[in-house]
């Protein structure tokens, strides 16, 4: 990897960082999860910060930065500038880092009740009114969707800026995974709530292949009818309660799920005597 | 007089989520202890009000990426109860055989890549699997067929996608499962090579008077169900879980500590399982016990690694019995008809007592969500290792006694993704 900002002189290996904001852990499990390949990859780079798996701390720069997790404290709110400081290319890893994650449905709640259910002194937790992805704070370089990231996308995203060249990861919605492992449609033939045809593929849309509908976990996909998918939901039978639910869940604050879910939420609303 | 000295540690490594350590102490005598969790809040009991039953197990998975069937299992227990729904034999069999598999993956996990590098003097695996490259090789291989178990019945193995409320969505055909035998059958092989390589590692002497606690089960080793038990006496049904223990939230901490009212501190996980439970496990798997030199009156942590191991034994051989023995459910779930009702469930998860509420409103939704997670019961009891193992170890030097501390902690496989912010809190009235 060529040096911009004299991450790692020529000759060495590409040092690679990895942070933990407000997160389930599972992003950075997928790494070590990679069992076939972790050796090759720990040996192809220089690993300089990863708590989870060494207390080593290599000094900044880094040529790779991977981030997990959203901002939901002061702390990590200033912290995230420190680490895009320290970090050539900055790559969020899942749902959580790139939207919100599922902590983000506190976004739609009053976060002073939520924290008064959960802590006797609430007062004494630092906690952001809102789940932001790193985005909201800082440029970020790729965005790797995910709930849980994919072992393969990340393996590729990371091959690809090791290497210099343009991560190839797929757009298209779950349907065409759906397809291509040759699922029945779930929404067509049992008329399952699934968010499938909105949804960015990534997963190998293993829901529908377990007879359920697609729950969103790669977050919307590109220029996504949502509208189009909500009729046919109400065409279902769904109420606009349960449509508004079933697009928060760990892409909730995405504009083209939280643009749907609250239209449904102001529908129900009005619905009620 | 003795010089005060302290021990820090800002970012503890090799556990999952993120926690420091702080001791103070002048010669053997400790003043001040604290684990600190300031991992964020993610506040789960608060999302989950108001979300359907059948939401719940894709939600909680979420809590934890090490321990998602955990989650998901002390969930549906929880939600059955509610719904006074009862699971076929074959979907009961199957869901402690997916469960088999995440104990294979964490437990491969924690000894390997996590808590091995404390005991042969390696900072990460990274160096170690430089000069023991064959046997980090074979624990990641493990990990993986317990990974490849998990993503047969779940479709992955972070966040499976496949249990619910009375039952599973899909169950593989016996066939699929079939396949699973010849690795379960290295992975046993492979795990009991585990257990005699770390039986020869240099295990600190050190022995607490511990309180175990742990799921208990009249015809098996108890891991997706039954009641909960302790070394003293304890003997009740999940449902009065919250009548003997209690949370505390600590100023230092975002996760609250547990303990059992009018005792204190207790210890869950792979010791409290196998010093409670030894009687249930295989003939096998006991003499691999007496061979690698451990007992059910094992009080020393730092052997946790070998009975982890034994217990990884347990899980491939239990999951090659369920395998064989295996015939298809006739529905993969029994139909719910949601109404409102409490419930109340448990699950061990690899590192310990998972337990889940759930209070539902006529048409099934969430009312009140409660969750204790393991390693918020074992918080107030790793501080108190720490004060009795620095007031024992006091005469090494500073950086050794970290290390020691540092081991101390990793000895629980602490979860603090898990831990943190999450219990609803009861308030200890004087």
């Amino acid at each position: 990897m060529k040096s911009e900002n004299g991450a790692t002189p020529p000759n060495s290996k590409p040092k690679i960082a990895i942070f933990k904001l407000a997160s389930c852990d599972g992003c950075q499990l997928t790494l070590l999860d990679a069992e076939d390949e972790l050796l090759t990859v720990l040996g192809a780079v220089e690993i300089a910060w990863f708590p989870e798996a060494t207390p080593r701390v290599l000094k900044p720069p880094y040529d790779i930065g991977l981030v997990e997790g959203s901002i939901t404290t002061h702390h990590d709110a200033e912290y995230i500038h420190q680490v895009r400081k320290q970090c050539r290319v900055l790559i969020t890893l899942g749902a959580c880092a790139t939207a919100g994650g599922i902590q983000a449905l506190r976004n739609f709640q009053d976060l002073g009740a939520t924290l008064r259910k959960v802590y006797t002194t609430p007062g004494s937790i630092s906690a952001l009114k809102m789940s932001t992805p790193i985005a909201d704070h800082v440029p970020v370089d790729f965005e790797l969707r995910g709930c849980p990231i994919g072992k393969d996308q990340l393996l590729e995203v990371l091959g690809a800026f090791l290497s210099g060249r343009k991560p190839n990861i797929p757009t298209a919605s779950v349907c065409m995974d759906c397809k291509r492992r040759g699922n029945t449609c779930v929404l067509v033939a049992q008329g399952a709530s699934c968010i499938g045809p909105v949804t960015q593929a990534g997963c190998g849309a293993i829901c529908p292949a377990w007879g359920r509908g697609c729950y969103g976990c790669f977050g919307p996909m590109e220029s996504a009818n949502t509208a189009s998918l909500r009729d046919k939901l109400v065409e279902l039978g769904q109420s606009d309660a349960e449509i508004a639910r079933t697009f928060r869940r760990f892409n909730a604050w995405t504009w083209p799920f939280r643009e749907i879910s609250e239209k449904a939420e102001r529908s129900a609303g009005e619905a009620r005597p | 007089m003795s010089q005060t000295r302290t021990i820090k540690v800002n970012t503890l490594a090799r556990v999952e989520g993120e926690g420091s350590l702080y001791v103070r102490f002048s010669g053997s005598h400790v003043s001040d202890v604290k684990l600190k969790i300031p991992e964020p809040p993610r506040l789960f009991e608060g999302i989950l009000e108001g979300r359907s039953y059948e939401e719940v197990p894709d939600i909680v998975a979420r809590i934890c990426g090490i321990c998602p069937v955990a989650h998901q299992m002390s969930a549906v227990n929880a939600l059955e109860q509610a719904l006074g729904i009862a699971v076929n034999p074959s979907v009961r069999a199957l869901r402690r055989l997916f469960y088999c598999g995440e104990w294979i993956e964490s437990h491969a996990l924690h000894i390997y890549l996590l808590h091995a590098p404390d005991y042969l003097g390696y900072e990460d695996v990274i160096l170690l699997a430089r000069d023991h490259k064959p046997r980090v090789e074979a624990g990641l291989r493990l990990k993986r067929i317990g990974n490849d178990l998990m993503t047969l019945l779940g479709g992955r193995e972070i966040h499976p996608v496949s249990l619910c409320v009375g039952g599973f969505y899909k169950v593989p055909p016996a066939a699929e499962l079939k396949k699973m035998l010849g690795p379960l059958e290295e992975a046993r092989d492979l795990a009991v090579e585990t257990a005699r390589f770390v039986s020869r590692f240099d295990i600190p002497d050190f022995t607490q008077p511990y309180e175990f606690v742990a799921l208990a089960h009249d015809e098996e080793y108890a891991i997706h169900e039954g009641r909960v038990v302790s070394s003293r006496g304890l003997n009740i049904a999940v449902d009065q879980y919250l009548d003997h223990f209690v949370e505390r939230q600590v100023s230092h901490s975002h996760a609250l500590h547990s303990s059992i009212r009018g005792r204190g501190s207790y210890l869950v996980g792979p010791l409290a399982r196998f010093n409670l439970n030894f009687a249930r496990l295989p003939e096998g798997v006991r003499n691999l016990a007496a061979e690698v030199g451990v007992t059910p009156d094992c009080t020393n942590p730092f052997q946790g690694i070998v009975i982890r191991a034994l217990e990884t034994v347990f899980a491939c051989e239990e999951s090659i019995r369920l395998i064989e023995e295996y015939e298809p459910p006739p529905a993969p779930r029994v139909g719910v008809r949601p109404h409102a009702g409490v419930g109340q469930g448990c699950s061990e998860a690899p590192r310990g007592l998972l337990y889940h509420r759930y209070e539902l409103d006529e048409k099934g939704l969430i009312r009140t969500a409660r969750i204790v997670p393991p390693t918020a019961q074992s918080l107030k009891r790793m501080e108190e290792d720490l004060y009795f193992l620095v007031g024992e170890m006091a005469g090494l030097p500073t950086p050794e006694l970290t290390h020691r501390c540092e081991q101390a902690i990793r000895n629980y496989d602490p979860c603090i993704s898990c831990a943190t912010h999450f219990l609803q809190v009861t308030v200890e009235r004087a």
